[in-house]
């Protein structure tokens, strides 16, 4: 299995090469550089010039290639040609945020979409089922953005629960440890739940189709027959074989600890990758945009590697069919 | 049955918010005209009297008092007296789902809004389909060397965080309304070049198929008369929900700012306006999310109730 995994990880190398070479076609393409989000009056075509010399903009594009490929090989990300900030230290200032919200939304998702789950399949087609299949089809529908624009609406500006934008009060700073945590805690409740909540509908939804399959198993009737309780019977052996795709979905929802989030921190005003990638774009800050998407690229391929593994760790059976 | 009745519900609803956005206009009465300095931020059903100028003027306010030596129009800021001499017409409307900040009608917006939405996610499904079909098609016939390259593509195309191409093209093209439907459509076939590719490789060594190619059947009546019937379910029920996906990912990019010109109605642009005002106004955001959703969940709806039918059907 190690020397399986090992194989998958140098698959990732030409993956991603093929993943950036796409990125860096698409951002060349595109008409303008950065040169001409310098809405500056004063700016003449000498100094023009001079700005995408700079950058190595006045390059051919297969130059300007060529640099990058060698450059994102010696791990070197370049530096932002906005705030001049070096790209490593960008990603590490937003990531951490990005994470943060993404592995709260996703515990929130499985937790909340497991426990959903269980207990609609204790009676399938009773009222608890129905109501939650019906808010679970609603949620599924509605989009995040909206979702998250009546949450703030309602907690935030009417009710006063929560802050409505941002990762930290003003006066953060001045704080102590405890309280900075409970104020940044405070601060992530509201996008973690608008992400987290969407996604256990569908989990949950999932997840009840796979535990009914089961149900119909023969060795939960054996299971039956030899005189387990109800509740044994439920968590041990059918949720256990049930969880192994919702496993797989863990593992291809890891991508989403980067991407997943732009809507939500754009609404929220939270200072992650994806808000990031989205004012780099409007800038054609070419070095943030590509080191932005390689890292995304990288997240789903690892992601459903991580899925395989699991997969292959929680049952024998698929350790030689998927690997 | 329940969930046949789901495919039922949800064709319903489709059929309902289509005939709405294509033939509302033409059967509902024509709404208010705007004036933002009266007829903003009305509350939903709210009763206006648009008097029309013979200078063009158009004046829409809630509150108007008609007596025979004057009209007084009554604004937020101040009223309005008017000759009953420079009028032209008085006609009495009504704001159905209320006005937003520029006093425009939302109910007639988000029929606008939903022509655009239905085409442009219409439009790219239908590229989806050509492309991922074609690929499909051409990996699974087109011998080993064809076969993984095509794949190795789809990967790696795959391997790009769907919403981060998206935000990346749409920002650095600013697309119109057919380039966004290019651009979706170009971002979303790998998955059906997938489906395509498995179905066929599994139809190909079924009985039916080589025994019709043992009788001699040419390759186009193998392919129209077996192959296109056993693609059709899987397909109808990956379309349905990639239509879901597609309204969502360009209402996502409308809300965001990059998708077809600000100018436009879209439902995901409109939820953006509203949440400017949303103390003010709860009514901007809240129609146009629940238009997404009801066009969405119809679709989910069509989808599974395609799946459940299809299930059945092998089963018996």
């Amino acid at each position: 299995m190690v020397r399986t995994v090992v194989r998958r990880l140098l698959l990732l190398i030409p993956m991603v090469w093929l993943v950036a070479t796409l990125a860096f076609v698409v951002v060349a393409a595109a008409p303008g550089t950065y040169a001409d989000t310098v809405d500056h009056p004063g700016l003449s075509a000498e100094q023009r010039a001079e700005l995408e010399a700079r950058y190595g903009l006045d390059q051919p594009v297969h130059r300007q290639y060529l640099r990058w490929l060698g450059s994102l090989a010696t791990g070197d990300l370049g530096v932002s040609f906005v705030t001049k900030e070096p790209v490593l230290r960008l990603l590490a200032r937003t990531l951490p945020p990005t994470i943060l919200l993404g592995g709260a939304a996703l515990l929130l998702d499985f937790v909340v979409g497991i426990l959903l789950a269980v207990a609609a399949a204790r009676r399938p087609h009773g009222w608890f089922d129905r109501v939650s299949s019906f808010i679970g089809l609603g949620l599924a529908g509605l989009p995040s953005f909206w979702l998250a624009g009546l949450a703030i609406l309602v907690f935030a500006l009417v009710l006063g629960w929560f802050p409505a934008s941002h990762m930290r009060s003003v006066a953060a700073s001045g704080l102590s440890g405890p309280a900075r945590l409970a104020d940044l805690l405070h601060h992530l409740i509201l996008p973690a739940c608008c992400l987290g909540l969407v996604g256990a509908a569908g989990t949950a939804r999932y997840l009840r189709a796979t535990l009914l399959d089961v149900h119909g198993e023969r060795y939960i009737l054996a299971a039956r027959a030899r005189g387990l309780s109800d509740r044994r019977i439920l968590w041990i052996h059918t949720l256990r074989p049930a969880l192994l795709p919702v496993i797989t979905l863990l593992g291809l929802s890891l991508p989403f600890l980067v991407s997943g989030s732009v809507v939500i921190e754009t609404v929220f005003a939270w200072p992650g990758v994806g808000l990031t990638l989205l004012s780099a774009a409007h800038a054609r800050d070419i070095p943030v945009v590509m080191a932005v998407t390689v890292l995304g690229a990288v997240a789903v391929l690892l992601g459903s590697l991580v899925a395989d593994v699991l997969a292959a760790v929680v049952d024998p059976r698929t350790r030689e069919e998927s690997l | 049955m329940r969930h046949a009745d789901g495919l039922h519900v949800g064709s319903v609803g489709l059929g309902l918010l289509v005939a709405l956005c294509v033939l509302g206009p033409a059967v509902l009465p024509a709404p208010p005209a705007a004036d933002p300095a009266r007829s903003a931020l009305l509350p939903p059903g709210a009763a206006v009297t648009e008097i029309t100028l013979s200078d063009g003027r158009v004046l829409v306010s809630p509150d108007v008092t008609v007596a025979t030596e004057a009209i007084v129009v009554r604004g937020p800021y101040r009223d309005t007296e008017l000759s009953p001499a420079d009028v032209v017409s008085i006609r009495e409307g009504r704001f159905l789902l209320g006005s937003d900040r520029m006093g425009r009608d939302i109910a007639s917006r988000l029929m606008a809004g939903g022509r655009f939405s239905l085409a442009i996610a219409g439009l790219a499904v239908i590229i989806a389909l050509l492309v991922g079909g074609s690929v499909g098609v051409a990996a699974a016939t087109g011998g080993p060397l064809t076969d993984s390259v095509l794949m190795r593509l789809v990967d790696a195309l795959m391997a790009f965080p769907l919403l981060f191409l998206l935000i990346l093209v749409a920002t650095l093209f600013r697309p119109g309304p057919a380039a966004l439907a290019l651009i979706l459509g170009m971002t979303s076939w790998m998955g059906l070049a997938r489906l395509v590719r498995g179905q066929v490789l599994a139809l190909r060594g079924r009985s039916f198929i080589l025994a019709a190619q043992a009788a001699g059947a040419s390759k186009t009546f193998v392919a129209r008369r077996h192959f296109l019937p056993n693609l059709a379910g899987p397909l109808s029920q990956d379309t349905a929900l990639r239509l879901g996906d597609l309204v969502l990912a360009e209402a996502a990019l409308s809300y965001l700012g990059i998708g077809i010109s600000p100018g436009l109605p879209t439902w995901g642009g409109m939820v953006a306006q509203g949440h400017r005002v949303m103390v003010e106004g709860w009514w901007l955001a809240t129609f146009p999310g629940l238009a997404i959703a009801a066009l969405v969940i119809s679709l989910a709806l069509i989808g599974d109730g395609v799946q459940e039918r299809l299930s059945r059907g092998a089963v018996s």
